[in-house]
C-alpha cells in the first residue's frame, strides 16, 4: 500500500430537494479493498458515480490517481477512466454483442494493438474468471453469476489500477455470492488494483474488506475494520452486522 | 367606486399569479427546455460527426440494419401504393376521357410526394421506434455508461452512427420505392385496361423531369435525419425506467412523423419558390 488513488473531500450531491451526499470525505489506498455499507438509498452508488464523473457533483473535491477530476477536459477524463474498472450491479453487458466483442470493445481506442494482443487478452481476462468457454456466446445465453464474472472480465481488459464495484453480490445465491466474493479478492492478489466495493450484504463485506466505511444520511457516519465495525459502540451500526 | 377598483385589481393580480404558478407556465417553460435540450443533442451530433475516430463498421452494420432489413416492408407498401392509387384514380380520369392520362399522373404524384412521404412515415415507425426503444433499453440497463466510464464514447459509436445510416438510407429506400410503386401502377392499369410495358413506362418518364425527382431526393435526407435525430434523442435521453422505454418508442415515432410532415411543408414551399 503506497499513497491514495482516491481521494474525496467534502463531497456534495443533492437531486431537487432530496439531499443524497451531504460532505462525504474518503480515501483509498493502492492496493487496498474499501467497503461502503450502507442502507439501500444512502447514496452508495451515486458516491462512485460522482467519483467516475457519471454524475456531476454539487459541492468538493474528487481526485484520482492525484488528479482533480472536477474541472479537467472531456478526453483528459476518458484517459483516467481507462485507468479505473466499473462492474455494474446489472454487469451492463452489451446485448447486441458477443462475449468476445463485450471484452474488445474497451481496447477500440488504444493504438496500436494487435488482433494477437487482442485474443490473448480476451482470453487472460476470461481465464481469470474462469469462464474461458463463454466466449462465443451471447449475454442473454449467460446466468445472473456468469454475467456479472464476464461485466468483472471486461473491467480487467484495460488492466485497471482502481475497480468499483456496485453492488457486486446482489441478486444472487449465496454461493454463487461467496464465488464472487473471492474472484474479487483473486482480481486484487492478481493485478495488485484497489477497490472500493458498494454493498449491504456483509458476507461479502467480510470476505473481501481491508477496511470499511458505513453511509448513513449522505455522510460516513463509521470506518474501521470488518471486526472494529461489527463490535461498533453505535447501535444502528452494529445492526448491520446481526 | 374605488372599492370596485380595488376589487378589479385584486383579480387582476389573482390572475397574474395564477398564470405565473400555473400548470401553463410549466408547459411552457418544459417547451423551451425540450427545444434547448434538442438544440444541444443536434449540435453535439455535428461536432462528434467530423471528428476522429470514424466508426465505419458500425455505420456500416447501421445502414445493413435500418436500410436492408426495411425494405420488404417498403417494397410491399409501395407497390399497393403504387396499385390502389391507380385502380382509385382511374374512374375519375374515365370521367373527363383522360385514362391514357393514368400513368403520367400516378407516377408524378409518387415521385413527389407520396412515395417520400409514405415511405418516410413507415421508416419513422419502423427504424424510429426500434431506434428509440433500443438506446432507451441501453440506457436503463446502463450499457450507456459502461462505454462511457470504459473512456470510449458511446454518442458517437451508437447516435452518429445511427443518424448517419437513417440519414443515408432513406433516400435509396424512396428511390427503390418510387420504381416499385410505378411497376404496382402498371400492374393497376393493366387490371381493366391494356397497355404494353414499354409503352407504360414511356408515358411516365416523358411525364416526369428532374425537377419532380431531385427536390423530392433532397427532402427524403432531411426525413432520414429526423426519423434517425428524434429515435436516438428521446432513446439517449430516457431515464424513467422500463416505463421510459415505451416512453422513448411512442415519442420517436410520434414526432418523426410529425417532423416528416413538417419538413415536407417547408420542402414544398422551397420548391415552388425555385422552380
Amino acid at each position: 500500500m503506497s499513497g491514495s488513488i482516491v481521494k474525496i473531500e467534502n463531497l456534495k450531491k443533492s437531486f431537487g430537494s432530496n439531499k443524497i451526499l451531504n460532505g462525504i470525505n474518503l480515501h483509498v489506498e493502492q492496493g487496498e479493498n474499501l467497503v461502503v455499507l450502507g442502507k439501500s438509498g444512502s447514496g452508495k452508488s451515486v458516491l462512485i458515480k460522482c467519483l467516475i464523473g457519471l454524475i456531476e457533483a454539487d459541492d468538493g473535491n474528487i481526485a484520482l490517481f492525484g488528479k482533480s477530476i472536477n474541472s479537467i477536459k472531456e478526453h483528459e477524463l476518458n484517459a483516467i477512466r481507462k485507468r479505473v474498472g466499473f462492474l455494474f450491479q446489472s454487469a451492463a453487458l452489451y446485448d447486441s454483442m458477443t462475449v468476445r466483442e463485450n471484452l474488445e470493445f474497451p481496447l477500440r481506442d488504444l493504438k496500436p494493438i494487435t488482433p494477437e494482443e487482442i485474443n490473448s487478452s480476451v482470453e487472460e481476462a476470461l481465464k481469470s474468471v474462469g469462464l474461458e468457454d463463454a466466449v462465443d456466446k451471447m449475454p442473454s445465453a449467460l446466468s445472473g453469476g456468469m454475467r456479472k464474472r464476464i461485466g468483472l472480465a471486461r473491467t480487467l481488459m484495460l488492466k485497471p489500477q482502481l475497480i468499483l464495484y456496485d453492488e457486486p453480490t446482489t441478486g444472487l445465491d449465496p454461493i454463487t455470492s461467496k464465488e464472487i466474493s473471492k474472484l474479487i479478492l483473486d482480481v486484487q492478489k492478481k493485478y495488485n488494483t484497489a477497490s472500493i466495493i458498494i454493498t449491504h450484504d456483509v458476507e461479502c463485506a467480510r470476505l473481501t474488506s481491508n477496511r470499511m466505511v458505513v453511509v448513513r444520511d449522505g455522510i460516513l457516519v463509521a470506518e474501521g475494520t470488518f471486526t472494529e465495525l461489527s463490535e461498533s459502540k453505535d447501535e444502528w451500526v452494529r445492526s448491520f452486522f446481526k | 367606486m374605488s372599492n370596485n377598483l380595488n376589487n378589479g385589481e385584486s383579480v387582476e393580480l389573482k390572475k397574474s399569479t395564477f398564470l405565473l404558478t400555473s400548470p401553463y407556465l410549466k408547459k411552457v417553460r418544459a417547451f423551451f427546455e425540450e427545444v434547448t435540450s434538442i438544440t444541444r443533442f443536434v449540435l453535439r451530433f455535428f461536432k462528434e460527426v467530423f471528428r476522429p475516430r470514424y466508426e465505419f463498421s458500425e455505420f456500416i452494420k447501421q445502414s445493413y440494419l435500418v436500410g436492408y432489413n426495411s425494405f420488404p416492408l417498403i417494397a410491399i407498401t409501395g407497390f399497393i401504393m403504387g396499385l390502389v392509387l391507380t385502380i382509385q384514380s382511374r374512374p375519375t380520369l374515365a370521367e373527363f376521357g383522360a385514362e391514357s392520362w393514368l400513368p403520367a399522373m400516378v407516377s408524378v404524384s409518387i415521385v413527389r410526394e407520396m412515395g417520400p412521404v409514405i415511405t418516410a412515415l413507415i421508416f419513422a415507425g419502423k427504424v424510429g421506434s426500434g431506434i428509440g426503444a433500443e438506446l432507451a433499453s441501453m440506457k436503463v440497463t446502463e450499457q450507456i455508461d459502461a462505454m462511457e466510464v470504459a473512456g470510449n464514447n458511446p454518442f458517437k459509436y451508437i447516435v452518429v452512427t445511427k443518424i448517419l445510416a437513417t440519414t443515408l438510407m432513406l433516400p435509396a429506400l424512396v428511390i427503390l420505392a418510387d420504381a416499385i410503386s410505378i411497376y404496382g401502377s402498371y400492374i393497376g392499369v393493366n387490371i381493366k385496361g391494356q397497355i404494353s410495358f414499354h409503352l407504360f413506362f414511356l408515358q411516365v418518364f416523358q411525364a416526369l423531369s428532374f425537377s419532380d425527382l431531385f427536390p423530392a431526393i433532397i427532402k427524403t435526407f432531411f426525413f432520414g435525419f429526423a426519423v434517425g435525430l428524434i429515435g436516438c434523442y428521446y432513446g439517449y435521453k430516457s431515464d424513467s425506467g422500463t416505463e421510459g422505454v415505451g416512453k422513448a418508442a411512442n415519442s420517436a415515432v410520434v414526432f418523426a412523423s410529425l417532423s416528416i410532415f413538417i419538413i415536407d411543408m417547408i420542402a414544398v414551399q422551397l420548391t415552388s419558390l425555385f422552380m
